[in-house]
This record gives structure tokens, C-alpha cells and sequence, in this order.
């Protein structure tokens, strides 16, 4: 099983130990995983702010970097789905749409197709999980607040395998943060306003730190945690699940 | 009377500067969609419920053409006057000569969301005809000069001293009466004498049905029947797309319909109106007002299957915070969002861009209608037909240019963690709206690529 490890770009540039929990955490399962040293972004923020038109260059990229792997993986439930709902690439239509299908966020592929039933690692920490909306009601990671229907949630399966781990509950589960992509210098008050009020309910329910599959929202969220002088840190999923046993 | 001249953003942005006011309009509507959560779970068979309907809707907006003619020709079997308007102009004129004819110069009206999409007040407001609204919500509203808010909470943005305040102005209540039960009975008061001196009641309509040519109104306050009950005229409402085919399958719908408003198991009225009573003469103007349009896109038709239930305001974490009158449009919240640019692109081009995508509005829409992805949608119609800002074309080009060249990517990579590490001040200043309430992420050292190569290279 041949992977392609997807870091989106602002991992790339301003996560980097995101991307190399992610790639420990893989290897650690034995698998092989390689990083196409050519990629670049998936094309969202372009897409999202109405010019999905002008993403031809960057789907073909992310075609030529990825299309010959098994597996694409990528710890970024937001990109994920951009990939899966609008990868397109005119040149090679067919190898776009298989892009499409072998790609899957971190969580959903060591649940869905790796099937890890355990997992060694510990953190000692009260951790409340932000669930990312393209996460969520995007790839279906969890059971949505929304909808009835039977309540699971992948990121918090694997979550529950890390040992000193307490997740904390939060009032409202699954509300969006405001990040939004370009929304959150577009729509500034109601983005921050929407950020703030996701931070109050995660420090009154006594999270250390707050984590998730999506380190868009957790950026954001550190950006508000941090002008508010706050103990409280966020974490990207993968780096939880990739600490060491001590 | 809406402030046309201001984007989402800006009024939004207003908005926010009282935040205790966005804190309370916040838990109040999300106390609201609890309400729902805890009324549908009670419904194991909830999500096929949504999908029954949505198929429904499908079948309606599919044959469309011909339920419309079988009501029009069982309504008037009924002893009902049928009446086509194209547009919302055609419309007020279709009710201005309605009145003109029975020499009225005051009506009430009751649950019509419809009539605000078409400026009905105000276009009989300059022909000397007095509209009362007689919901209460839609009244207090009226009083204060003001659109509503919320389709079904039209004055949910109103705090109650302020409504005492209000009432104290109009209605002569007390100063510093505040209690809402005194207000609710002011208010009725007031209303009765409206009731009995008007002739005629004009009505929405939240279900029309091919089959029978009736129409359905429901009501928490009996507004409605209790003016059409007194008056000679009644004249009820509708855009075209609130045909069903059969009375069997309200039910559907009226499981549907309060339990996503409210999480009412149903509205405490469903009223049926089949034909007027002796004596009385009864109206209906159907309204096309580009509702044939959308139903020629594929992209957009689906959102005709709306039911009006507001469960996509309450849920939105973006109107929660902005309140309705951030979204200028009669209809606010994510599914004005996708009407509105179908009005008028160039006055409601923002409206798209007011959410985030979260998904949520589509995943509480009884109707299954796909409101997010009609935003992203709309998002790039309104790119390619021109409505953008110059500087966001341009910088969606440079963004698009830079990371599509991976050499380009990783230069630019550099110098701006470069510039976030050597001199932050060009980055952390007021220009930047990122900066204004948020840190900037503190820039590492290298990126993921260059360590990877690095371990790699010391690996072999």
C-alpha cells in the first residue's frame, strides 16, 4: 500500500510538526508513506471565495503529484473534502476523479481502511475536541448534532485510545468556529465573534487544550486563545495521537 | 427602509458592537433550535420524514405547471377568484384593486412573508391604505418602522423593556411596564378594535393543495382566522411554489413544519380555507415573482421547495451573531442567502459570502434543500457575472498564480515566514483584519518540506 501524504499548504508552512505527527503516526502503523515534494494546495480558498475557476492550475499539481498512489492521506478534513467534492483537472479527467476517491482525511483512514483497534500513546491532559464543520458534516467523521441518527465519531474513538487523555463535553458539541476560510478576515466581527464564544465553552468546561482534524480552525482559534493571554492551548489530532508513551 | 448601501459584513460588523446584545440574540434562537433537537428526537423516523417530504417537493416542482391549473380550476369550483401575478408589482396591484373595489382604506393581515418579499405595506401605504399586521411579532415590528427580522420571529431581535418601551410610545401602556403578559394583552386590545372595523383580512399561505383547491394557514395566535372570520373579503397569498398535490400529504408537512420552527409538535392552528362562507368573497393571488426562473436552474430550483420554517436561521451561527436586518432582504438568515441574488444579484451579491459553509442549515432543513452548496454555487455565479471587488479578483489571481507554481509557492512560503519572524510589524497592524482580535500564528522555522528533505537525506 503505497500512500501519498497530502500537507496542506499552511501546514507546510506553519505546522510543519502537524505534518510530521502525521507522517510518524502512519509509519508507526508500518505503512509506507511518501511526501510528493511538488504539491502545493488543494484550490479551496480560491474555490470557496467564488473563483473555483481559476483552481484548474492547481487541481492538475495536485493530480501530477498524487495520482499514482494507493491512498492519498491528509490531516485536514477541510482540504479532504475540497479534493473529494471538486478536484477536477481537464487534461485527465479520469485521474482526477480516482484522485478524488482515494483520498481521506487522517482520522477516517485509520478508522475506515487501516482499522486500528489501538493505539499506543498518552496524554495526560483535559482535551475538549472541536469538531471541524467540512470534518463533520462534510466527510461525516461523527454523528451530527443535527440529524437523527446513531451517535459515533471517528476522532473521538481514537481519542478515547490515548491513554491520561479526559475529553472534556462541551455545551455545544459541534457549532462552527468561524474560521471559514477567507470569511474570517471577510466577515472579521462575526468570525472572531463565532471563535470567541467556541473558546468560552471549551476553557468553562476545563479544557488544557483543544484539538481536532482541522488546524484551519485550530489557528484560528489559537489566534483568539493567544490576544486573550490564555493558558489554554490547541493541538492537532495527530500530534495527540502520535505522543509518546513515557 | 432597508439599508441598502451596506454589505452583511458592515452591518454585521455594527452589530457586534454591542455584545451583550449578541450574546442574548445568540442564546435566544439557539435555545430555539434546542427546542427543535429535543422535539425531533422524539421522531425515530425523522431523517425518512425529511426525505418523504423532500420528494414531495421534487414531484411538485417537476409538474408544477400542472397542479397550479388543477388548483386554479378546484378553487374556483370552490367559489374562490383565482388571480396570476408575474411579479411582485402585479401583485400589489392585483390586492390594491381588490380594496379599491370595496372602497376600504384599512385591512389587516395576518402570516405573510410573502407580502413583505413584494413591499405590499408600503405600496399601500402610498396609495392611502392602512395595512395592520395583526401577528404580534410582525406588529411590533410595524410599530418601530422596522422590517422583521426572522420569518417566523419577526421581532426575535427585540428585547421585551424595549417592546414595553415601544408599546408605551404607540399604545399608551405604561412607563417601564415591561411584563409580557400585560404587553400580549395590550397589544390584544388594541388588535380587536382593528379586527372589528376592518372588511377586509388578507392572509398568507403556508399549503395549497391541487386536489381540493384549498389552502392551509398555520397560526400560533388565530390571527388569521379571526380576521378572515369578520371580514366580507378575504384575500390570501402565495408564491406558486407552495402547491401540494394531495391533502394526504400535509401531514407530512405539518409534522415537519412546527417541529423545525419551534419544536412545537404542531402550531396550535391549521386552518383550512376551501371556500368562502356565505356571503363572503374569497381571493387567491398566486405569485410568480421569478420563482419560474429558478425553477428553469438546476443548481438553484431545489431551494423552491422551502416551507418557511426558519429551523436554517436558528441553527446559523453566522445570523445568530449578525442578526437579521445584516442580510437587507425580506427573507434573511442562509435561505435568504440563495433567494435573494436570485432577485437581484448586484444588491445581495454579499449575501453568499455571509456564512462559512458550516453545512448545518442544510442538515436541519426539513425540505432537504442543499442550502450550503447552493451558497458555494451562487459564489461563483456572482464571481463570473462580475460582482466582485477589484482587489479580491486581484488577489485571488495572484494566490492562484503563486500556488499553482510549486518553485513560487515554497519562495513565497519563506519570505512570509521570514517576514512573520524578522519584521512583524508589517504583518501585525491595523490593515491586517486578521491581527485586529487574533495573534498571528507564530511562524516556524522551516516548513514541513524542508524537514522532510532533511530527514530523508540523513535517513540514506
Amino acid at each position: 500500500m503505497n500512500i501519498g501524504l497530502f500537507i496542506p499548504c499552511y501546514i507546510d508552512q506553519l505546522y510543519p510538526n502537524v505534518g510530521i505527527a502525521t507522517l510518524q503516526l502512519l509509519e508507526r502503523f508500518g505503512l509506507s508513506v511518501t511526501y510528493p515534494t511538488n504539491q502545493t494546495c488543494c484550490g479551496q480558498p480560491m474555490a470557496n471565495s467564488g473563483f473555483e475557476h481559476l483552481t484548474q492550475a492547481t487541481s492538475h499539481n495536485f493530480v501530477t503529484n498524487f495520482s499514482e498512489f494507493d491512498y492519498i492521506v491528509c490531516p485536514s478534513g477541510s482540504c479532504t473534502l475540497h479534493i473529494k467534492d471538486h478536484l477536477h483537472d481537464h487534461a485527465h479527467p479520469e485521474k482526477a476523479f480516482s484522485t478524488r476517491k482515494k483520498t481521506f482525511e487522517l482520522t477516517e483512514f485509520l478508522t475506515d481502511i487501516i482499522e486500528i483497534k489501538k493505539l499506543e500513546a498518552h496524554f495526560p491532559h483535559k482535551v475538549g475536541l472541536h469538531q471541524s464543520c467540512h470534518g463533520l458534516r462534510g466527510l461525516g467523521l461523527a454523528q451530527m448534532s443535527e440529524l437523527v441518527t446513531a451517535p459515533f465519531s471517528k476522532p473521538e474513538s481514537l481519542l478515547r485510545m490515548v491513554t491520561g487523555l479526559e475529553l472534556i463535553d462541551l455545551e455545544r458539541k459541534d457549532e462552527c468556529c468561524g474560521f471559514g476560510g477567507t470569511f474570517c478576515v471577510f466577515e472579521e466581527s462575526v468570525s472572531v465573534k463565532m471563535g470567541q464564544d467556541r473558546v468560552v465553552d471549551h476553557i468553562a468546561h476545563g479544557a488544557e487544550y483543544i484539538t481536532g482534524v482541522d488546524m484551519s480552525c485550530l489557528m484560528h482559534l489559537e489566534g483568539i486563545l493567544n490576544r486573550q493571554k490564555s493558558k489554554v492551548k490547541v493541538i492537532h489530532i495527530a500530534e495527540i495521537l502520535n505522543s509518546a508513551v513515557k | 427602509m432597508h439599508p441598502q448601501n451596506k454589505t452583511h459584513s458592515e452591518l454585521a460588523d455594527q452589530f457586534n458592537h454591542d455584545v451583550e446584545r449578541v450574546n442574548w440574540h445568540d442564546k435566544t434562537l439557539w435555545f430555539v433550535r434546542e427546542k427543535r433537537d429535543n422535539a425531533v428526537f422524539q421522531i425515530p423516523e425523522w431523517e425518512q420524514l425529511r426525505e418523504v417530504a423532500s420528494q414531495i417537493k421534487n414531484n411538485v416542482l417537476s409538474n408544477l405547471h400542472d397542479y397550479l391549473l388543477a388548483f386554479e380550476k378546484n378553487a374556483q369550483a370552490n367559489g374562490i377568484n383565482i388571480h396570476w401575478a408575474a411579479d411582485a408589482n402585479e401583485h400589489n396591484e392585483i390586492v390594491h384593486s381588490i380594496i379599491k373595489k370595496h372602497g376600504v382604506n384599512h385591512i389587516v393581515k395576518s402570516k405573510s412573508m410573502l407580502t413583505e418579499e413584494c413591499g405590499l405595506n408600503e405600496y399601500l401605504h402610498a396609495q392611502g391604505i392602512e395595512v395592520i399586521d395583526t401577528d404580534l411579532g410582525e406588529r411590533i415590528v410595524q410599530l418601530a418602522n422596522e422590517p422583521p427580522s426572522h420569518i417566523v420571529l419577526p421581532c426575535i431581535h427585540w428585547k421585551k423593556e424595549e417592546i414595553g418601551e415601544l408599546f408605551h410610545q404607540h399604545l399608551g401602556t405604561p412607563k417601564g411596564n415591561a411584563d409580557p403578559q400585560f404587553l400580549t394583552a395590550a397589544a390584544r386590545a388594541h388588535l380587536r378594535e382593528h379586527f372589528l372595523s376592518s372588511r377586509i383580512a388578507l392572509t398568507g399561505v403556508n399549503f395549497a393543495i391541487a386536489e381540493t383547491g384549498e389552502i392551509i394557514v398555520c397560526t400560533n395566535e388565530g390571527n388569521a382566522d379571526l380576521g378572515v372570520q369578520l371580514a366580507d373579503v378575504h384575500i390570501a397569498c402565495m408564491g406558486i411554489e407552495k402547491i401540494i398535490p394531495q391533502r394526504k400529504h400535509l401531514s407530512v408537512f405539518l409534522r415537519l413544519l412546527a417541529r423545525s420552527a419551534t419544536g412545537q409538535p404542531i402550531t396550535t392552528y391549521s386552518s383550512h380555507f376551501q371556500k368562502p362562507r356565505e356571503g363572503q368573497e374569497m381571493h387567491i393571488v398566486l405569485v410568480d415573482n421569478g420563482r419560474s426562473e429558478r425553477l428553469a436552474s438546476n443548481d438553484f430550483r431545489n431551494a423552491l421547495k422551502c416551507i418557511r420554517c426558519g429551523a436554517c436561521f436558528n441553527t446559523c451561527p453566522v445570523y445568530r451573531r449578525s442578526g437579521g436586518h445584516s442580510y437587507h432582504t425580506a427573507v434573511a438568515g442562509p435561505i435568504g442567502s440563495i433567494l435573494a441574488p436570485g432577485f437581484d444579484m448586484a444588491k445581495n451579491a454579499d449575501l453568499p459570502f455571509a456564512s462559512t459553509l458550516c453545512g448545518s442549515c442544510t442538515n436541519v432543513c426539513p425540505v432537504k434543500i442543499d442550502i450550503h452548496d447552493q451558497l458555494y454555487k451562487w459564489r461563483q455565479v456572482l464571481v463570473k457575472n462580475g460582482h466582485t471587488t477589484a482587489s479580491k479578483k486581484i488577489g485571488m489571481n495572484v494566490m492562484s498564480k503563486v500556488l499553482s507554481h510549486p518553485k513560487m509557492y515554497r519562495f513565497s512560503g519563506a519570505i512570509g515566514r521570514w517576514i512573520l519572524r524578522a519584521m512583524p510589524f508589517l504583518v501585525k497592524n491595523k490593515f491586517n483584519r486578521w491581527y485586529k482580535q487574533r495573534e498571528m500564528p507564530i511562524a516556524a522555522n522551516q516548513s514541513f518540506r524542508s524537514w522532510y528533505l532533511n530527514q530523508r537525506r540523513y535517513e540514506q
